[in-house]
């Protein structure tokens, strides 16, 4: 009996030391103490002892990657120093720190997290309701002018068209993730899908951009359904590897059956889509001979705008047209409690197909599009990044906001024209930006949902807290 | 028969690659239920810090036999710590202000990291190829058959199939006798409860990024000794196929991950044996697709209790 009383006073001591050794070290990290007003004259220096460890750190993650650079040379590899960037990557990280938690985490440890949740990005509830509509009609008047505005030159036209091939990826993904809330992590397979139906027909079958318009995005719908059967049982995580193993396959079958794909060599010669059988080129029968206009490149750029526009407003006003129907609805359930929803009576397994043919519909259209746009496709276009870039687009955005991917696709193709000049270091800096956004708004830039269907009234947006979480 | 056991002994040699890699995988997503996507990467990170520590100390084959025994340890040592490093800061950066947070934001913040880190070596290490000459050299000749073909298993083969052997027997040791390993076990059942009871669970899920990645550096520096040749893209196919060693083996099993990455090792060698070797990695991905319809839970997972 006294032995295990002394047995647990012993056990009581560890763990209070323990827990006194944690603290210490919590506070060593800069974290909140626990206390209300930690004493003012040790907070410089905790903010140093912590900085210095920082510091440290930085130091064992730069100093060998960066100070120590591999060569390749005669004979083996050779070593090459440098280590002024260490220098200079360890200095930003030990002042930087320093200020942040002397001037910007130190303050108030509430600060932060009521900054996160109170921030709205957009008016939220009726005063967005109100500018809803001028704004929707405006923006969509801009879009439709914007290629006779001065500004709009050949640079302009080709970043709103890779804009709109985004917006309209990500809305179609948006019906599969948003919507459905089944995690798709292989989406640019049916891009591919789409693209190679299309570049294939019209290559081999001499048929044209219309013809094939459709038939791309029913194979690529076929192939969401033929995706979609053996997934149906899995759920969340299993289903993204799942896709993305997918995404892989179609990748890998592209570039290794090198007689029907032509394999990593691509397919060129893809026919430019025509207005009504009429071209865009140089000929009598061109459009510019036939409208007696000048002849120049960008009025096939404009043409091109304007069927990406087009597709990427029916993609959206569908999705908008379809979350109102059975089937939108059984969706939106779906992606709130798959558990009660079965109770209800939905049909989990059309309703699950449903969203990844429809989602893998749109891919297929903006990937016929892709291969028209660029009248040459190869499996280099269809990797597992750009999957995930769309899927960033769509988390990013806030997922099921129509508009945040909007805001999202804008953003991204910004950040991507800006850093053009750094070259290398682009993507570095998007992929720690991602990262950043994410812990700054973890639901997304728009993370308020409005009810597709109320009993009476008006929709009341739904706070992000309040949202199912899309678990599938 | 000989062609048989070569495929073997390779297909066993990579396995112990893809099953280092895939308990990363199956640790983290038993504590924190997230796919570490970055995971690949960091194996990558290892392989990197592993050939540059080979370079600095100068190792080539021509280095005495215990001598050179001695440098590998220390190279592994390297490894694993500075790659803890990076384990521990892209936890501590990428994942613990998400911690509790919605379900997608981990998972993008990890795509995050993974474009992040292959960029960073991309322009600290240059985008080429980093060829390796052979450091360890040699091996055993086996069985050899009536036609001359022979069986031989390397001793670079034997190092990484006996080095995999004892980190894996260390490491369940570690799981299940130490108070780590209790505190790990705990917050994988229930984080919260551990909580109470006095475990720190932040601590807790970052030494489990920490372990994860000393083991994927393992397999980092073996990756570099068996082939010789590495990038800055070897971890996305690597981690790709480490996580559905883990998926097969059913995820959160430590023993599963093992497994795993054996099979998985041994189909894509097999494969590539006997079929075609363009098709290995959808032979890989077919059978995680496979396995998955006809046993969701894995090979050695639980199943998943629905609670309503």
């Amino acid at each position: 009996m006294a032995n295990s009383t002394e047995e647990s006073a012993l056990s009581t001591s560890a763990v209070g030391a323990e827990i006194e050794d944690e603290r210490r070290a919590e506070a060593v990290r800069g974290e909140p103490p626990f206390t209300v007003n930690p004493p003012s004259g040790d907070a410089f220096g905790a903010a140093l002892k912590d900085a210095i460890i920082s510091a440290l750190i930085a130091l064992a993650l730069a100093g060998p990657m960066v100070g120590l650079r591999t060569e390749t040379a005669i004979g083996g590899l050779s070593l090459t120093q440098n280590w002024m960037p260490v220098a200079a990557i360890v200095a930003v990280v030990f002042f930087g720190r320093l200020f942040l938690t002397l001037f910007v985490w130190g303050r108030s440890s509430g600060i932060r997290s009521v900054a996160a949740t109170s921030f709205r990005l957009l008016p939220s509830g009726t005063q967005l309701s109100n500018w809803k509509v001028p704004g929707l009609i405006g923006a969509i008047a801009f879009t439709i002018v914007m290629p006779f505005l001065p500004f709009a030159d050949r640079y302009w036209m080709d970043q709103a068209i890779v804009i709109l091939t985004y917006c309209m990826l990500g809305w179609g993904l948006n019906v599969v993730v948003g919507l459905a809330g089944l995690l798709d992590l292989g989406y640019v397979a049916f891009y591919a899908v789409g693209a190679y139906s299309f570049a294939l027909l019209a290559t081999n079958f001499d048929l044209g951009f219309w013809v094939c318009l459709p038939m791309a995005g029913i194979l690529a719908a076929g192939w969401g359904l033929i995706l979609g059967f053996p997934v149906l049982r899995l759920r969340g995580d299993y289903l993204a590897i799942v896709t993305l193993a997918f995404g892989e396959i179609i990748r890998v079958v592209i570039i290794n059956w090198y007689d029907f794909t032509n394999g990593p060599d691509g397919i060129s010669g893809i026919p430019r889509p025509t207005l009504f059988g009429i071209p865009f080129d140089r000929s009598d029968e061109g459009f510019a001979a036939i409208f007696g206009l000048e002849y120049s490149s960008i009025q096939r750029i404009i043409f091109l705008y304007y069927i990406i526009l087009v597709l990427a407003l029916i993609t959206n006003f569908v999705t908008l047209r379809l979350r109102r129907l059975p089937v939108g609805r059984a969706w939106e359930a779906l992606r709130e409690d798959e558990i009660a929803c079965r109770s209800l009576g939905i049909n989990t397994t059309n309703t699950k197909l449903t969203a990844f043919a429809t989602g893998a519909m749109f891919g297929g259209f903006a990937g016929s599009f892709f291969a028209t746009r660029q009248g040459f496709i190869s499996p280099e276009s269809f990797t597992a990044i750009e999957s995930f870039i769309i899927l960033a687009v769509v988390v990013l955005g806030g997922l099921g906001s129509q508009l945040g991917i909007v805001i999202a696709v804008i953003f991204l193709n910004t950040a991507f024209e800006v850093l053009r000049e750094l070259q290398e270091y682009r993507m570095l800096i998007v992929g720690l930006a991602m990262v950043l956004i994410m812990v700054w708004r973890p639901r997304g830039l728009i993370s308020t949902r409005h009810p597709s269907i109320t009993l009476k009234g008006k929709a009341k947006a739904v706070r992000a807290e309040l949202v199912g979480e899309g678990s599938g | 028969m000989e062609y048989f056991t070569q495929q073997l002994i390779n297909g066993v040699t990579l396995g112990s690659i893809y099953g280092l890699i895939a308990i990363g995988y199956t640790m983290v997503y038993g504590i924190i239920g997230m796919i570490n996507f970055a995971h690949g990467d960091i194996f990558m990170v290892g392989s990197f810090v592993g050939l540059i520590a080979v370079v600095v100390l100068g190792i080539s084959a021509a280095t005495p036999f215990f001598l050179l025994i001695l440098a590998l340890l220390v190279v592994i040592a390297i490894a694993m710590a500075l790659t803890a490093v990076w384990g521990w800061t892209v936890e501590r950066i990428a994942y613990r202000p998400l911690r509790g947070s919605f379900r997608l934001a981990p998972l993008i913040t990890a795509i995050g990291m993974s474009i992040t880190l292959q960029n960073f070596v991309q322009i600290s290490q240059g985008a080429r190829v980093k060829p390796v000459q052979p450091i360890v050299t040699g091996g055993y000749t086996l069985m050899e058959s009536a036609d001359g073909f022979v069986v031989q298993i390397s001793n670079i083969q034997i190092i990484i199939i006996v080095l995999t052997v004892v980190l894996m027997a260390g490491f369940t040791m570690l799981i299940n006798k130490t108070s780590l390993g209790r505190a790990q076990r705990a917050c994988e059942q229930d984080a919260r409860m551990a909580s109470l009871l006095g475990i720190n669970v932040d601590r807790t899920i970052s030494l489990t990024f920490v372990m994860g990645a000393a083991l994927a550096a393992v397999a980092g520096v073996m990756f570099v000794l068996y082939y010789g040749v590495i990038d800055f893209y070897i971890g996305f196919l690597a981690g790709v196929k480490a996580f559905t060693a883990a998926v097969l083996g059913g995820i959160g099993s430590l023993p599963g991950a093992m497994l795993g990455g054996l099979l998985i090792g041994l189909i894509e060698t097999f494969w590539s044996a006997y079929f075609s070797i363009e098709y290995k990695d959808v032979a890989a991905f077919s059978i995680l697709v496979i396995a998955l319809i006809f046993l969701p839970s894995g090979l050695l997972g639980r199943p998943e209790v629905e609670k309503v």
